[in-house]
């Protein structure tokens, strides 16, 4: 079981919602993920379509636990007040804070994170903020009050998987207490399955799953890649070396003296 | 009045938020709101007063990462 701010949960994929073909291949996908937590937004409504409503519904109706986000939000002012609309409409105080500091990358603003999660945690807020490797940033955020770090594995939506292996092993190796989840990034279960095996506590997949050619069947993967990088992180990993070991006893070998 | 709600210019004869958001149709509705920047819980609405101009946002769950 893995404990978020006091609740406990046996997946350790998150599954965001958008960007899927449709909404019965969203349901379909979060179903065929096992997740037990979702992540969710907030954008405009309009009052004649009141597609916030429709989604809303089938949220409910999938009884999985919403992580609501600030996404879009580039100033600590947005994603303070983001985050209050979002406590009241989805009635949770999990917050994923995200303060984007770069168009093209998407990187977080950490400075003004870490500030906004200030401001957050002391107002009773249970805080997942979307981070950086950095681990100075790091520090600041938990003596802000966090209690769980969401690092970016890559920019979000690329793909690419662990762009800073060693930055990112550092900081697992830096905080062996606190949950740390994978956001952002990875593309394949692969990359799920690595992350879990480098002792990360969870990853959160969003556009790997919704854009692939079938979200359900890949959701489904990564599904089977998170159980399978936690039960190898649990058995204890060898050590990479640079030079062969043999496997087979040498012992009795024949031929030889 | 003259109010921006969602970022469009309305017409409300409503002198409160909760009834400007129920003449605009979003009567019932699971939304949060903002008045310029400024949360505006759901209990708050009926007495929350309007000028002209003010700078509405609607908010509902949408879909996201």
């Amino acid at each position: 079981m893995l404990a978020l701010y006091q609740i406990d949960v046996r997946s350790r994929l998150m599954l965001g919602t958008a960007r899927y073909p449709s909404p019965a291949v969203l349901a379909d996908a979060v179903r065929a993920s096992r997740a037990e937590v979702v992540t969710v937004s907030l954008r405009r409504e309009s009052a004649g379509e009141r597609a916030g409503q429709a989604f809303w519904s089938l949220i409910r109706e999938l009884g999985v636990r919403v992580l609501p986000n600030t996404a879009g939000c580039h100033a600590v002012k947005e994603a303070v007040t983001t985050a209050h609309m979002a406590r009241e409409v989805f009635g949770t105080t999990w917050i994923k804070l995200e303060v984007i500091g770069e168009e093209d990358t998407l990187q977080p603003d950490v400075f003004g994170l870490v500030d906004a999660a200030r401001v957050l945690c002391a107002e009773g807020f249970e805080v997942f903020p979307y981070t950086t490797e950095d681990l100075v940033v790091a520090e600041r955020l938990l003596a802000a009050g966090c209690k769980v770090l969401m690092p970016w594995g890559a920019p979000i939506g690329s793909g690419r998987g662990l762009n800073n292996l060693f930055g990112l092993t550092a900081l697992r190796a830096h905080f062996p207490d606190v949950p740390l989840i994978i956001d952002a990034g990875l593309g394949v279960p692969s990359h799920a399955a690595r992350a879990l095996e480098l002792g990360f506590d969870a990853v959160l997949i969003n556009t790997a799953v919704a854009q692939a050619r079938d979200p359900v069947q890949m959701a489904a993967a990564f599904a089977q890649a998170v159980e399978a990088g936690l039960a190898a992180r649990q058995a204890g990993p060898i050590e990479p070396r640079d030079l062969a070991a043999p496997s087979t006893p040498l012992i009795g070998t024949a031929f030889r003296g | 009045m003259k109010i921006l709600v969602n970022g469009v210019w309305r017409e409300t004869q409503r002198a409160e938020l909760a009834g400007a958001l129920e003449e605009l149709g979003y009567g019932g509705s699971v939304v949060s709101t903002a008045v310029n920047g400024e949360f505006i819980a759901s209990a708050l609405r009926a007495r929350t007063a309007l000028a002209d101009g003010d700078r509405i946002e609607v908010l509902a769950p949408m879909q996201g990462g």
